[in-house]
């Protein structure tokens, strides 16, 4: 399996955080995250690294199946057991990978944060909004009064736009947009650095995403709150988020600055995950052929050659390296390094013709 | 023949729609729900899912019904079908009134009209092979003599719609399919009995995103190759913009915006298409990401919609005609409340000695009783505080008068009423008429 990738291209490129002054809240260096199966070992998440800073939304977007999900849970270690997570996961001057259940349960909640899904199940539907609040309090602030939780959990609420009134509410008596911002106030409320938003805005209506986007933006203005926004939606990295990564299959392929990446893709695959969006300006339908490869299994080389238009000999062959572009954004692409290639290399790859009903 | 679903032959095909004859003429179409009684006593008795929606129908064109959750789109597609039943207007499709037709008369019917709903995942039967449930319509209408018949029907079908080899795929079972698999083999089964119009539930919604635009142009090559009418009911405006020719925003059971797609993205009238457009996030890098107005609030209760036009509530741009009413004023006291902190809210609360004044439907006007340590006058004087702050807001222009008399506080709304679908005065296309239903454009 070529797994060598992601050291490879660290060392090579240095971490590219240089240029910025303020310390990552969190930093995460060659994570492997690998969940066992009937067909082997799945490496679901394979040699990522990225950082985040304080009030910095870093966007991560890619297909299903590419394993944008297992990489925000691998990072809070809430991954089912079976898994096996590997690397590094730099936090307040912790591993978080080496950490036992029981350090890390500590840290969620106070320190770490996660907003998940769907709002419509998270929530116990026999206990009031205000119950939510006291457990989540008292779990790690045993000493507070109850006065105390309500005033913090008010103050929380009112951040979100959930008038007081509701507060000895049931969750059924709230719409699913009232829902998502109770949880994300109980994900804020005992105020961590780092939060994971894992599609907090799927199954919701155009305008409450639109107001839940709101929310998140002045929440990494307001609180210096470091979040990882998890999306299918380019349209939302690009509006809420600072920084985007680009997940295939298990890869971070292209990560940087998110106006410079969506202004100027240059990852073949970010390329075509931009033509196949489907957008107010979109004047003809596109889409990427195939569907991303069964991780037990990856293609070798780059994961992306079956499916990629300028795919070259060398991307069948050999893992492309991580390369510092001169617009700030990191590449894992042989194309943009031809003095790394052999001209015979360089030629087009013969792919063979993917059928139309080969798809996700 | 079998069509790739890659190939584009929209370019040579005349204009649709234009001339075209009506397919599907629907009249003043009402479906409610009786609300149960028992412990819940209402008065109010029925969710008005769609309340009063009219439109036509032309053959060879996509009419897209786009709003949001709870706006009736997706009742109002199954009710096309005769999947809901319509509790009033008509329905009239080749001389028939659907709306009236009994479950057994529909039934021959359903050859020419089809749905392929939201959940490709759900709406094939685990337990039957895809061969058996693509050819489940020729059997339930008697389309084929026999089984290899039937056969060969389903493989000519399925290579129609991109599942080739056929072989490959007649056997197998749903849950060996992808997403985007199940998608085709669901509209296989749709167009087998050779339909007529079909009714699309968020077709794609449920798909991978690189999938949503392949499964697009599998819509639009089946029309094409067999003169197919669609339905497109969905929460996506940009889906929406690419593939319909018309469009119909829909909100709380009623079409509140319709005309061509060119005509509602260029020049939106409706303040709620308006929102809607503003609210779509653009992955465009060169779009200036400007802090949007978005409308406050959700889609009311559709068992107690508000009075007058029922976007008013959540209007940016409402006047003083819109249908303002007492709980209008509970709404803001909460805005209020909110901004001014949990001290002040507590304190400004207690002044009210029933806060149910502020949550009841209909009242066109209130007397507000004042809490046990407060007198009518505190009730006005915080109304008026309450005014000079917030004061900006449309639900001021609602308000006619607040006077304390006969120890309650009074106050009293502008007569309201409800707009109704108009011909827009200047809209461009003569034949497909831009209609919205909004006093502003009055």
């Amino acid at each position: 399996m070529t797994t060598a990738n992601g050291t490879d291209s660290t060392t090579r490129t240095g971490s590219g955080t240089s240029r910025d002054t303020t310390a990552p809240v969190l930093a995460a260096r060659d994570l492997r995250v690998w969940y066992g199966s009937e067909r082997g070992p799945v490496a679901a998440v394979d040699g990522v690294t990225f950082d985040v800073r304080p009030g910095e939304t870093l966007g991560l977007v890619g297909e299903s199946g590419c394993g944008k999900s297992t990489l925000g849970r691998g990072v809070l270690g809430l991954l089912p057991p079976g898994a096996a997570v590997d690397g590094e996961v730099r936090f307040a001057g912790k591993n978080l990978v080496d950490l036992s259940a029981r350090q890390l349960q500590q840290l969620r909640g106070p320190e770490l944060g996660l907003i998940f899904q769907e709002p419509m199940t998270r929530l116990n539907p026999l206990m009031r909004v205000s119950e939510h609040f006291e457990e989540a309090l008292r779990t790690h602030n045993g000493d507070l009064t109850k006065d105390e939780i309500r005033t913090r959990a008010l103050d929380a609420l009112r951040g979100m736009g959930i008038p007081a009134s509701r507060y000895e509410s049931f969750p059924h008596e709230f719409s699913g947009g009232m829902r998502q911002r109770i949880m994300i106030a109980l994900a804020l409320v005992l105020r961590p650095a780092f939060v994971v938003a894992d599609e907090p805005t799927t199954a919701l209506d155009v305008l409450v995403e639109a107001q839940i986007i709101q929310i998140l933006a002045d929440l990494r203005r307001n609180f210096d709150t470091a979040l990882v926004l998890i999306t299918h939606n380019l349209g939302i990295v690009a509006e809420a988020c600072d920084r985007v990564a680009v997940m295939y299959a298990g890869h971070i392929v292209e990560q940087g600055d998110a106006r410079e990446v969506f202004a100027n893709p240059q990852h073949p695959y970010t390329q075509a995950l931009m033509r196949s969006t489907i957008s107010l300006s979109t004047t003809g339908l596109h889409y990427i052929p195939g569907s991303p490869p069964d991780l037990a299994h990856p293609p070798a080389g780059c994961r992306f050659h079956p499916r990629c238009p300028k795919a070259m000999k060398v991307c069948a062959q050999e893992a492309p390296p991580e390369v510092l572009l001169p617009n700030g954004t990191r590449n894992t692409c042989w194309l943009p390094v031809p003095d790394m290639t052999t001209a015979d290399g360089r030629r087009p790859l013969e792919v063979e013709e993917i059928s139309v009903a080969d798809e996700a | 023949m079998p069509t790739k679903p890659d190939t584009r032959k929209t370019a040579d095909l005349p204009p649709k729609g234009d001339a075209a004859e009506t397919l599907v003429e629907v009249e003043d179409l009402q479906v409610h729900f009786a609300l149960r009684g028992g412990m819940i006593k209402r008065t109010a008795g029925a969710v008005k899912a769609v309340d009063g929606v009219s439109f036509s129908l032309r053959k060879g064109e996509v009419l897209g019904l786009v709003g949001e959750s709870g706006s009736g789109k997706t009742t109002l597609g199954r009710t096309l079908l005769g999947l809901a039943k319509a509790t009033g207007g008509s329905i009239q499709y080749r001389g028939r009134d659907l709306a009236k037709l009994k479950e057994s008369e529909l039934r021959p019917l359903r050859r020419s009209l089809q749905m392929v709903f939201q959940d490709p995942h759900a709406s094939l039967n685990p337990a039957m092979d895809i061969a058996t449930a693509v050819g489940h319509p020729l059997q339930v209408h008697g389309l084929a003599k026999n089984a290899e018949e039937r056969r060969a029907k389903v493989a000519e079908t399925l290579e129609r719609v991109g599942l080739s080899p056929a072989e490959l795929f007649m056997d197998k079972y749903p849950s060996d399919l992808s997403g985007g698999q199940k998608q085709r083999a669901v509209m296989a089964r749709a167009i087998i009995a050779g339909p007529e119009l079909l009714v699309a539930d968020e077709p794609i919604s449920m798909l991978d995103m690189s999938v949503r635009a392949k499964i697009l142009q599998l819509f639009l090559d089946l029309k094409n190759d067999l003169d197919l009418t669609y339905v497109y009911v969905t929460h996506d405006l940009a889906s929406a913009k690419f593939f319909c020719d018309r469009i119909a925003i829909m909100y709380l059971g009623r079409i509140v915006e319709i005309g061509t797609a060119e005509e509602i993205f260029a020049n939106p009238r409706h303040p709620y298409t308006k929102a809607l457009l503003g609210a779509i996030p653009d992955p465009d890098p060169h779009r200036a990401a400007v802090p949007r107005e978005l409308p406050r609030g959700e889609v009311p209760d559709a068992a107690l919609p508000p009075l007058g036009c029922s976007f008013h509530p959540r209007c940016p741009v409402a006047v003083a005609g819109c249908g303002w009413e007492a709980r209008d004023l509970g709404a803001l006291l909460e805005r209020h409340w909110m901004a001014a902190g949990e001290d002040a809210r507590l304190a400004e609360s207690a002044l009210f000695g029933h806060p149910q004044e502020l949550t009841t439907a209909g009242l066109r006007s209130v007397a507000l009783t004042p809490g046990k340590n407060a007198t009518a006058v505190d009730l006005v004087e915080l109304l008026e505080r309450v005014r000079e702050k917030t004061s900006d807001d449309p639900f001021w222009r609602g308000v006619t008068g607040i006077k304390g008399a006969a120890g309650k506080a009074h106050v009293t709304f502008a007569e309201g009423s409800d707009p109704r679908l108009k011909i827009v005065a200047d809209a461009t296309r003569a034949d497909r008429p831009l209609q919205v239903a909004c006093h502003l454009v009055d």
